[in-house]
């Protein structure tokens, strides 16, 4: 008797929960010979505002986490990618047509961009701070601080190293992050979405929308609880329309990059959502 | 203010009961009621919550529900500067927008009452006219643990400070000890405790806390058992317990007033207060009410919410209307 397959149901993430869209939309996801692979969510605006609303909760748990622990959960999560290793090499081979060398290069990339960037959580302030020489018997000293909740629109051309490059450096800081898949290649995302559920990094740190960039992407761009816009794969968009949108409440913006070198690891994409805190404290009293 | 003096409401009290309002009348009465259809009751609480209110529709809902609002304030910890900046926020919601609505009143705690007058200023009135009322919590509120004397004292201080409404608890214990009568004579004595020398009267809520009563059987007894006792208004909540308002519960509220009101002609106003945060719900009780006892109901006069963060939602809503993008909680006072 022959089986009867079991389809995975590819939801959102938003708070820590993997729910339908709000609309109850989905979309055809499909090989890249044109073979169904699964249904996705297509998120709606509203799934966009929930998802800033789960962000902004989770800002001040994460932002306040030392930053030797946010490295250590970010740490982690590469330790179960590497565990979840075949699942993604799978899902790259179907979603990209590509070969299996290629899909395992690319997790093997985005695994050692994770812990690449977990690293510098303990170090970038010292890298990015500074100890400010005044006219007076003070220290004065600059450190960064998270900008608040990010929200990104992914590379769209890669599965999962696009997602990682642009998600990981956002962390490191402490800030939350809203995140807009692939619209073609959105199932890898769905499962790092499901290892940072089942990782220790706090519910609401991590929304993962999929659907349409160019739907979502002015309602977040807009948002007026939103401190910064990452643009990195918003280059087939109106992204020049997005900054105008970001420009009326301040928001930090990253611009769209293209090619393979895209998002390429930077101590840059960290110190992009931070900003800088100055304190002056007296020196010893005598 | 629906000024219903006791004399007439307790001839009518006496006209329904057929006797004295004592337990054993009261009981014979309030048991038989016919029970709650549990079910159907959330059932019906939770169609009604399908509607989609979509644009214009939602714009003039979100103004009404800003309107009906008793902003409400009752901490341990509140202080006079707390409560001015409640009053302040209460007179204008939202500094960006010069059009959002005043809401009805401000909730306080009777010892705050001079603080609130004092800060309302020339905007301390009736709602009908764009100003607003001071409500007073009273009565050892929120437990209704004390005894009459200091129900009645608390009562009179807070009218003789300007408060505008009461809204007193009853006593569950009593109630639910089936102490009818006891129920009947304390809500009957601070009715009367809300006279003023003037001859007019507060407006007295009636707070059941149906969190407490258990049963849907006991609200609906409770509510009758209020209504005929003398209060303008029967409330769901104190917010101090858990479940507060439900939309279940205050379906249930509404219909007795609804039938109250086909019974005697009288009308009596429905506060649910306590857990209504978002504007999403809050416009389901729009939509519950305007079911039950129609939209003529939608008035300060019949119908509140008790709220503290309703109001930040739906000023955060409201400016998503006008501003065609999502605001922030950044953009709201931090309260």
């Amino acid at each position: 008797m022959s089986r009867l397959a079991v389809p995975k149901t590819y939801k959102l993430y938003i708070g820590g929960a993997f729910p339908r869209s709000e609309s109850g939309r989905t979309y055809e996801v499909v090989s890249a010979s044109g073979a169904f692979l699964a249904n996705a969510a297509k998120a709606s605006r509203k799934d966009a505002r929930d998802a800033v609303v789960a962000a902004r909760g989770a800002v001040a748990g994460w932002a306040g986490a030392t930053a030797y622990n946010r490295g250590q959960v970010l740490y982690r999560i590469a330790e179960l990618l590497e565990g979840r290793r075949a699942q993604f090499v799978a899902e790259i081979e179907d979603a990209e047509g590509a070969t299996r060398a290629q899909a395992s290069a690319q997790v093997d990339e985005a695994i050692d961009r994770w812990v690449w960037y977990a690293g510098w959580a303990d170090k970038f302030a010292q890298v990015a701070g500074n100890a400010n020489p005044v006219a007076g018997p003070y220290f004065n000293i600059s450190v960064p601080e998270p900008t608040g909740v990010v929200a990104i629109v992914a590379p769209q051309d890669s599965s999962l190293v696009g997602l990682v490059s642009a998600v990981a450096p956002a962390l490191v800081a402490g800030n939350a992050v809203v995140v807009v898949a692939s619209e073609r290649f959105p199932l890898s995302a769905i499962s790092l979405a499901e290892v940072l559920a089942t990782s220790d990094v706090p519910k609401g740190v991590v929304n993962v929308l999929t659907g349409s960039p160019a739907e979502i992407a002015p309602w977040l761009a807009s948002h007026a609880d939103v401190n910064a816009l990452d643009l990195v794969g918003a280059g087939e968009l109106d992204w020049v329309d997005l900054e105008f949108a970001a420009a009326d409440t301040l928001k930090r913006v990253l611009r769209p990059e293209q090619g393979p070198d895209a998002a390429a690891p930077t101590l840059d994409r960290i110190t992009a959502f931070t900003e800088t805190k100055t304190v002056w404290h007296t020196k010893s009293l005598k | 203010m629906s000024g219903t003096s006791l004399v007439t409401a307790r001839e009518r009290a006496l006209a329904v009961l057929g006797g004295e309002p004592d337990d054993a009348t009261l009981r014979r009465y309030l048991h038989g009621i016919a029970g709650v259809d549990a079910v159907g009751l959330e059932q019906r609480a939770a169609a009604l919550g399908t509607r989609s209110i979509k644009t214009s529709s939602k714009k003039w809902a979100l103004d009404k529900i800003i309107s009906l609002i008793d902003l409400t304030t009752l901490e341990g910890a509140d202080t006079p500067g707390k409560v001015r900046s409640l009053v302040a926020k209460a007179v204008n919601p939202d500094p960006a927008d010069a059009t959002t609505p005043r809401v009805a009143a401000v909730c306080v705690y009777g010892d705050m009452v001079p603080f609130a007058v004092d800060a309302l200023g020339g905007a301390h009135g009736d709602p009908d006219d764009g100003r607003i009322s001071v409500a007073a919590v009273a009565t050892a509120f929120p437990s209704g643990r004390a005894s009459l004397e200091i129900k009645l004292a608390d009562t009179v201080e807070a009218v003789a400070a300007g408060a505008d409404e009461i809204d007193m608890v009853i006593d569950r214990g009593a109630f639910l000890a089936g102490r009818y009568g006891l129920v009947f004579d304390q809500i009957a004595a601070v009715k009367e405790a809300c006279r003023r020398p003037d001859g007019t009267s507060a407006s007295l809520k009636v707070i059941l806390e149906t969190g407490e009563l258990v049963t849907y059987d006991n609200v609906r007894r409770a509510s009758w058992l209020s209504i005929l006792a003398g209060g303008d208004f029967i409330k769901t909540s104190t917010g101090k317990v858990q479940p507060a308002a439900t939309l279940p519960v205050t379906l249930l509220m509404l219909e007795v007033v609804r039938d109250w009101h086909l019974a005697t002609g009288q009308r009596i106003g429905v506060k649910p207060a306590g857990g209504i945060r978002a504007s999403k719900d809050a416009i389901k009780y729009l939509v519950t009410v305007a079911e039950t006892v129609g939209e003529e109901w939608l008035q300060p006069h019949l119908f509140r919410f008790g709220a503290s963060s309703l109001l930040n939602d739906v000023l955060l809503q409201r400016q998503k209307m006008t501003t065609g993008h999502y605001s922030g909680p950044d953009y709201v006072t931090i309260d």
